[in-house]
C-alpha cells in the first residue's frame, strides 16, 4: 500500500525519496496551502498528515490544531488512507488539540492571552518531543480562519500567533502546515493577512476549481510553488508545478492536464 | 545598478548631512525583495571585511529570519563570520518580539531555552517600544566600533513587522533618528509594500534617498495576483523580474535607472535591460511588401520636387498673394494650365508635377481668391 509510486503531489513537493535516508524535506518550512469553496483543499493536508505518520520513520510527531472538524473525522478519513490516528494517538505520535469549540475570552488582552497559551501548548510538545529524539515535528493547523474567528477577529494577534509557530521551525526543524481559505478575502482591497501568510510561505499550495468549468473526471487543479528547494549539497532550485486531481474514496488521482486516459 | 547602490551604501554619509538610506520595496507578485536584501547584505559585508567601506561594523535588525539563518547565509557566501562579533550584530526580534517565551518560561517556571540564544545575538522582547529599538540598535553599533567617529551600518529586514506593532508615525521617527545619528553610516531596510496603505510606502520612500523596486516582468491584469491561468509564461517568468532604482541626490536631482534580474539557486543575478528582448523585438517587426523607409536617391528626388505655391525665389523677389491683386508672373502659368498639364519649370532634371485636368468641366485651377469681393 506504502510503495505505491511516487505522484505528482509528492514530486512537487520534493518527497520523493526512494532510498528513505534523506531527512524530511518539508522540515524548517511553512507550507501554505490555499482552497476555495468549491474545491476543498483538505485532502491535501490528509496526504501530508499520511506521509508525516510513515511507519518508516518512528520519529515523527504531529501536532494538530483542530479548528474545523473532531478527531472522528479525520480517523475515519485517514483509515480509508491506512493510516490509524487513534494507534498513532496513543503512541504519542499524533497530538491533537481540539480546538472545535475554544472561544477566547472576549478582549483584547483575552485574545493575546488565549493564543499565547494556545503556544505555550504547542511548544510544550515540540521542546519535549525534541528531548526525546523525535526530531520530525509537523505543526498543522486546520484551518486558519476559523482560528481567526476564534480569537474574535483580531488578525493582528493571529498573525503574531503563526511568527510564534514559524520560529519553532527554525529552532528545532518542525515543519508547519496551514490551510486557509484564499475566496474569503477576495473582496478586501488589501488582504494583509492572506499576503503576509504567503510572504512567510516556503511552499505555497493552491487548489482550484478548473478554469473551464466542472468536470465529472477531473475535480481541480492543484498548483504547487516551491520557493526555494535544497537538498544536501546546499544548492537548490526553484519550481511551479500544475496539475489536475481527482479525489476518490481511498486516495486521490494526480495527473498532467490533458494526459488523464 | 546594484552595484551603484552597493557603492553608495559603501560611501556611507558625509559629515553634516544624513546617512544614505535605501528602501528594498517588492509585491506578492514578485516578491524576492529579500534576495536583493541578502545580496546587499553580503556585499556590503564583504567591503566592511575589506574595510573599503566608510563603516566599520554592521548592525542587522532580524525580524523576519533568525539570526542562526543571516549566520549561515554569510558563511555560505564565503564571509568569514567566526570573527562576527568585531564586526556584525544581530538584534534578535525574530525569536521572540512580544516576549511571548518569556511570559511562558516565567509562568511555567521552567521549561527548556530555545537554541536560538546560543548564538550570541541580542534579544529583543518588545519590538513595540521604538525608543527601546532605536537605542538598542545604537548601543549594538557602538558595541562594534567603540567610541571614536567611526561609523557603522544599520540594515532592517522587514519594516512591515515593525510596522504591524506601530504606528507609521513612531516608525517614521525611528528611521529618521537612525538616519540622522552621527554615527551610522549608511541604512537600509525591505519593505512588501502591498501589506500596507500606499501612503506608508510613501513615507517610507520619503525618507529614502534610495528607492529599490522589484517588479514582475508582466503586470498581470487584476495587478495583486498572478496570473494562473498562463502558467506555462508564469513560470518562464515568475523567476525574472525587473528592478528599478531611483537615486535622489542632494540637489534634488532624481535620477531612475532599470535592470533585469534572474533568480536562480537561491541567488540574484542583475544585468542590463537585455539586447536580447531588443533582438526579439526587432525581428518581431513584421515583413511588410512595402518600404516604411525611404533610399537615399528617394529623399534626394522628394528633395527636389517643387510644391504647388511655394515660392521658388529664384532670383524675382517673392511676392506673396495677398488677394487683393493677381500676381503678375501669371504667365508660365496660366498657358500650360490651359494644355492641362502644370509644368513649374521647364528645367527637367528638377522633380515635378503632373496635373492632368479630369474634365472640362473642371474649373483651371486658379489663383482667384474665392473670396477676393471680402476686405479680409
Amino acid at each position: 500500500m506504502d510503495q505505491r509510486a511516487p505522484n505528482l503531489l509528492d514530486e512537487a513537493l520534493g518527497l520523493v525519496d526512494e532510498e528513505k535516508t534523506k531527512p524530511w524535506p518539508l522540515s524548517s518550512r511553512v507550507v501554505l496551502l490555499e482552497d476555495r469553496v468549491e474545491t476543498s483543499g483538505a485532502f491535501v493536508l490528509h496526504h501530508l498528515l499520511k506521509r508525516a505518520l510513515s511507519p518508516h520513520s518512528s520519529n515523527d510527531v504531529v501536532v494538530f490544531l483542530a479548528f474545523s472538524q473532531p478527531f472522528s473525522h479525520y480517523d475515519r478519513v485517514l483509515r480509508k488512507l491506512g493510516c490509524n490516528l487513534t494507534a498513532q494517538r496513543e503512541n504519542n505520535r499524533f497530538f491533537f488539540l481540539d480546538l472545535l469549540m475554544s472561544e477566547f475570552p472576549d478582549g483584547d488582552e483575552g485574545n493575546k492571552d488565549g493564543l499565547v497559551a494556545l503556544y505555550g501548548k504547542i511548544e510544550k510538545v515540540v521542546t519535549t518531543s525534541f528531548q526525546e529524539n523525535k526530531k520530525c515535528i509537523t505543526i498543522v493547523i486546520d484551518d486558519f480562519s476559523l482560528m481567526e474567528v476564534a480569537a474574535n477577529g483580531s488578525t493582528n494577534y493571529v498573525l503574531d500567533f503563526l511568527r510564534y509557530c514559524r520560529t519553532l521551525t527554525s529552532a528545532f526543524g518542525c515543519s508547519l502546515v496551514v490551510l486557509n481559505h484564499e475566496d474569503i478575502y477576495s473582496s478586501i482591497e488589501r488582504p494583509a493577512l492572506i499576503l503576509q501568510m504567503e510572504y512567510l510561505a516556503d511552499i505555497l499550495i493552491k487548489a482550484e476549481p478548473l478554469a473551464t468549468g466542472l468536470a465529472t473526471d477531473v475535480h481541480g487543479q492543484l498548483t504547487v510553488l516551491n520557493k526555494e528547494i535544497r537538498d544536501e549539497q546546499g544548492s537548490s532550485r526553484n519550481k511551479i508545478c500544475n496539475f489536475h486531481f481527482r479525489v476518490k474514496e481511498n486516495g486521490v488521482e494526480y495527473f498532467y492536464p490533458g494526459s488523464k486516459t | 545598478m546594484a552595484e551603484s547602490i552597493c557603492r553608495a551604501l559603501r560611501d556611507g554619509a558625509l559629515q553634516g548631512e544624513h546617512a544614505p538610506a535605501l528602501t528594498i520595496k517588492d509585491s506578492i507578485a514578485s516578491p524576492f525583495g529579500f534576495h536583493v536584501f541578502t545580496h546587499l547584505l553580503t556585499q556590503l559585508s564583504s567591503n566592511i571585511l575589506a574595510a573599503k567601506s566608510q563603516s566599520r561594523g554592521l548592525v542587522l535588525v532580524a525580524f523576519s529570519r533568525s539570526p542562526s539563518f543571516y549566520l549561515d547565509l554569510l558563511n555560505r557566501k564565503g564571509i568569514d563570520v567566526a570573527s562576527s562579533q568585531k564586526w556584525i550584530e544581530i538584534l534578535d526580534c525574530y525569536t521572540d518580539p512580544l516576549g511571548w517565551k518569556d511570559a511562558l518560561l516565567a509562568s511555567e517556571n521552567g521549561g527548556s531555552l530555545s537554541n536560538e540564544a546560543s548564538t550570541g545575538a541580542s534579544l529583543c522582547r518588545n519590538v513595540k517600544d521604538m525608543d527601546k529599538l532605536y537605542s538598542s540598535i545604537i548601543e549594538l553599533g557602538k558595541g562594534i566600533v567603540g567610541q571614536g567617529k567611526v561609523r557603522f551600518c544599520v540594515a532592517i529586514d522587514s519594516v512591515n513587522e515593525i510596522l504591524r506593532h506601530a504606528s507609521i508615525s513612531s516608525v517614521a521617527g525611528l528611521l529618521s533618528n537612525l538616519r540622522s545619528n552621527d554615527r551610522v553610516s549608511s541604512i537600509f531596510w525591505l519593505s512588501h509594500s502591498d501589506l500596507h496603505e500606499d501612503r506608508v510606502t510613501a513615507v517610507l520612500e520619503y525618507m529614502s534617498s534610495m528607492v529599490a523596486s522589484i517588479e514582475p516582468l508582466n503586470q498581470s491584469a487584476n495587478g495583486r495576483r498572478c496570473n494562473w491561468e498562463s502558467l506555462p509564461l508564469l513560470e518562464h517568468n515568475y523567476w525574472k523580474g525587473r528592478f528599478h532604482v531611483r537615486f535622489k541626490r542632494r540637489n534634488g536631482r532624481v535620477r531612475v535607472m532599470s535592470e533585469e534580474f534572474h533568480v536562480e539557486q537561491s541567488a540574484i543575478n542583475f544585468r542590463s535591460i537585455s539586447s536580447e528582448d531588443e533582438i526579439v523585438n526587432r525581428s518581431l517587426l513584421p515583413k511588410v511588401q512595402f518600404n516604411l523607409q525611404l533610399s537615399e536617391k528617394e529623399q534626394i528626388d522628394r528633395a527636389k520636387v517643387v510644391l504647388p505655391f511655394e515660392h521658388q525665389g529664384t532670383g524675382k523677389p517673392i511676392q506673396i498673394y495677398d488677394g487683393r491683386r493677381s500676381l503678375t508672373d501669371g504667365k508660365s502659368e496660366t498657358e500650360p494650365v490651359s494644355t492641362g498639364i502644370l509644368q513649374t519649370n521647364e528645367n527637367s532634371s528638377k522633380g515635378e508635377i503632373i496635373y492632368l485636368r479630369d474634365s472640362d468641366d473642371e474649373r483651371p485651377d486658379s489663383d482667384e481668391d474665392p473670396d477676393d469681393d471680402l476686405d479680409i
